[in-house]
């Protein structure tokens, strides 16, 4: 069983969904990126997505892609990801990348994923890799033990949600609406039908991104889905407040919103 | 002949896009080659080329700019002379009655000197769409004429202020805009870059500059030319004019990249002198990077060669062999720029200017090699150069510093709010 497997083996009997937590590496610099990791991790983040800066973020929103001209003006280099990773899981969380492909590209497959497997890593996530193209990223991901995990989308047809799903291990990115990264006030209604026709085709734990930024949207999707990510909003608190303790706070209401979606304040009642 | 299979030129092209695109550009490959398969569109778009572009564009001869050539015969295919006053309305053209075809009522495109976003703003006019260009802030300030040109023609224009500013942030910025709203709107991509079916689309649009080259130059001098030369920022308007001529084999095709400042100098947007194979804006081609995979920045003279990858298809030609790509330094550019004002009385587009001064570079080798016959020298002159006349009048200190600066403070000192009021 995968470390992934094994979290949301671990949630499911729990009970609730996985808190997924997306973290840029280097932002606003490497010391505190490996410090932000730690808090998400030990303020209840079962899942920590190490993001790679990129010069194209072109999936994401304005307060991602500003961490990441951050970080790279701050000279992140993608080895130091690595490191990053490492500190997730010694603080206890399963960690993943998530990476725009041509660093990886550039890095070269194989060698990223074993560099990946050494440092602890589960998972990478391709943002702008369909499997279509993804031939050289399976063979490396099967070849050093890290699941290969995809998006799917409100867009895709049935036919491309299973095989898009086919080729995830660990589990599926569900990209809950249209559109880049960034908190909203709404999380997509698109997302509870996408999680049910994703559902419809794999066994795969579904995780829905896109959009969630408080404890109330993660208790709403946790509703349905097995785990919540959360990006844009928890960035938004490194950048506010280098000190870590909006982060911590903010990662905890996350943490208590997915625990008993059940329990949760009807929606428009306050988190 | 095209390369591409299933979307691929050898090892380059493809689809690296987000997952939300791929429906869409899979209705676009659908709807693209049904439509060039039905007469009504084909006639459609012929009719709007003959009466609205004003094609066939002609081949100019220009006898006195040869002389610096080494004496080879120089030709000028005049894509400048289209309306517009560029190749890129014969693009735009095709892509916006696809648009229609496909029930979407607005076009978004990037643009890098402004002439794919004057050309889509166009079209958008012609066919009542909505239409929103994105440009580098940087550009905006290089290509001003443009913008206004854009906003006169109804269109939105965004500046762009992210990463270098320029044309590959412009792309990021439109790739953004289609994630979010790809069900009603159709993203004009103005080269041969891209995710598939972009890459061979546009250039089946723009094959139509190498098909009347060839019969032009059949007709005009008995026989093929020895070498086409083509300026290649993205790559619509060389793959445009190689088209004519891949399957002629001796002739020699040419590709000028933005040397910018010198290759050595690192300020320079030329992929096959600098780049590697990568993947940017969803094609696996060459890219200008460092050893992280992270997109270098650019530099050019010309806006619209200021692009840090190149259409896969060239990355294709420049593998096999088939194509030469070579840079063209801004110094070298404006040079050929100023000797075609001065020898013919034609004022290219300082992108197009790259293509002439290769053309004087590869005709003096052709005129050492020569033997009775005189070489012939195909260039394509993509646009017309009225964009550039504030950045040539600079370079070559045609108006007065101070002038300029007067000029700029008077600009700043008009109420904005009269132009935003004034119901354009």
């Amino acid at each position: 069983m995968s470390a992934l497997e094994q979290v949301f083996a671990r949630c499911r009997e729990e009970g609730r969904a996985a808190l997924v937590a997306y973290l840029p590496a280097g932002y606003p610099d490497l010391e505190t990126s490996v410090a932000a990791v730690r808090a998400v991790a030990e303020a209840g983040a079962d899942v920590v997505e190490v993001g790679v800066p990129y010069t194209d973020p072109l999936m994401d929103g304005p307060v991602i892609e500003q961490a990441a001209s951050q970080a790279l003006a701050a000279g992140f280099r993608l080895s130091q990801v690595f490191e990053v990773v490492r500190a997730v899981a010694e603080a206890g969380a399963v960690p993943v990348v998530m990476s725009y492909w041509n660093p990886v590209l550039r890095y070269g497959p194989d060698r990223f994923a074993r560099d990946l497997a050494a440092a602890g890593g589960a998972g990478l996530i391709t943002p702008d890799l369909v499997p279509d193209e993804a031939g050289a990223w399976l063979a490396a991901a099967d070849a050093h033990g890290v699941d290969p995990v995809f998006l799917v989308a409100p867009s895709s047809t049935d036919e491309r949600l299973r095989m898009t799903t086919e080729h995830c291990r660990g589990f599926v990115y569900v990209a809950s609406t249209m559109g880049v990264t960034g908190a909203r006030s709404e999380v997509g209604s698109s997302a509870e039908g996408l999680v049910a026709r994703t559902r419809a085709v794999t066994d795969l734990p579904l995780c829905v991104g896109l959009g969630v930024s408080t404890g109330e949207q993660a208790a709403q999707v946790a509703a349905f889905a097995d785990g919540v990510i959360v990006g844009s909003a928890l960035v938004r608190t490194v950048g506010e407040d280098p000190g870590l303790d909006r982060l911590r706070e903010l990662t905890a209401e996350l943490a208590r919103g997915v625990v008993n979606p059940a329990a949760a304040p009807p929606a428009g009642a306050g988190a | 002949m095209s390369p591409a299979v299933g979307g691929r030129f050898g090892d380059f092209g493809g689809r690296y896009v987000p997952e939300a695109l791929v429906a869409a550009l899979e209705e676009l490959e659908e709807a693209w080659r049904d439509a060039m398969g039905d007469p009504d569109f084909t006639d459609e778009l012929a009719r709007l080329h003959r009466d609205y572009t004003g094609r066939p564009s002609p081949l100019t001869e220009v006898p006195r700019f040869a002389e610096h050539a080494g004496g080879v015969r120089v030709l000028l295919k005049r894509e400048d002379l289209n309306h517009t006053g560029s190749h890129k309305i014969n693009n735009v053209l095709g892509q916006a009655l696809l648009t229609v075809r496909m029930g979407k009522k607005r076009v978004i495109a990037e643009t890098g000197a402004g002439q794919h976003g004057v050309a889509t703003a166009t079209a958008a006019a012609l066919l009542g769409l909505d239409c929103v260009v994105y440009m580098g802030e940087v550009d905006t300030r290089r290509q001003a004429l443009n913008v206004a040109r854009m906003r006169l023609l109804g269109a939105e224009v965004v500046p762009v202020a992210t990463g270098s500013a320029t044309l590959k942030d412009a792309i990021n910025e439109a790739m953004r805009d289609w994630v979010t709203n790809v069900e009603d709107t159709h993203y004009l991509l103005g080269t041969v870059t891209g995710p598939h079916p972009f890459p061979s689309m546009v250039r089946e649009f723009h094959s139509i500059i190498g098909t009347e080259a060839r019969e032009q130059v059949l007709e005009r001098t008995g026989r093929l030319p020895d070498a086409v030369c083509a300026c290649v920022g993205g790559g619509s308007n060389a793959m445009g004019i190689f088209s004519g001529f891949l399957d002629d084999e001796g002739v020699a095709l040419y590709g000028f990249e933005a040397g910018g400042e010198g290759i050595e100098s690192g300020r320079h947007a030329a992929r096959f002198s600098g780049g590697e194979p990568g993947v940017l804006h969803g094609a696996a081609t060459y890219v200008l990077q460092d050893e992280d995979g992270q997109t270098r920045e650019t530099h050019s003279v010309s806006a619209g060669l200021d692009y840090p990858s190149v259409g896969p298809e060239h990355a294709y030609l420049h593998d096999t062999g088939r194509a030469t790509y070579e840079p063209v330094t801004d110094a070298e550019a404006m040079d050929a720029f100023a000797l075609l004002c001065r020898t013919e009385g034609i004022i290219p587009a300082i992108e197009s200017a790259h293509a002439l001064a290769g053309a004087l570079r590869v005709g003096r080798r052709l005129a050492e090699d020569a033997g009775d016959e005189v070489p012939v020298v195909v260039v394509n002159l993509s646009g017309r150069g009225d964009k550039d006349v504030d950045t040539a009048a600079r370079w070559f200190g045609l108006v007065d510093a101070e002038d300029l600066v007067e000029a700029e403070q008077l600009k700043a000192e008009e109420p904005v709010s009269e132009a935003e009021g004034s119901g354009w």
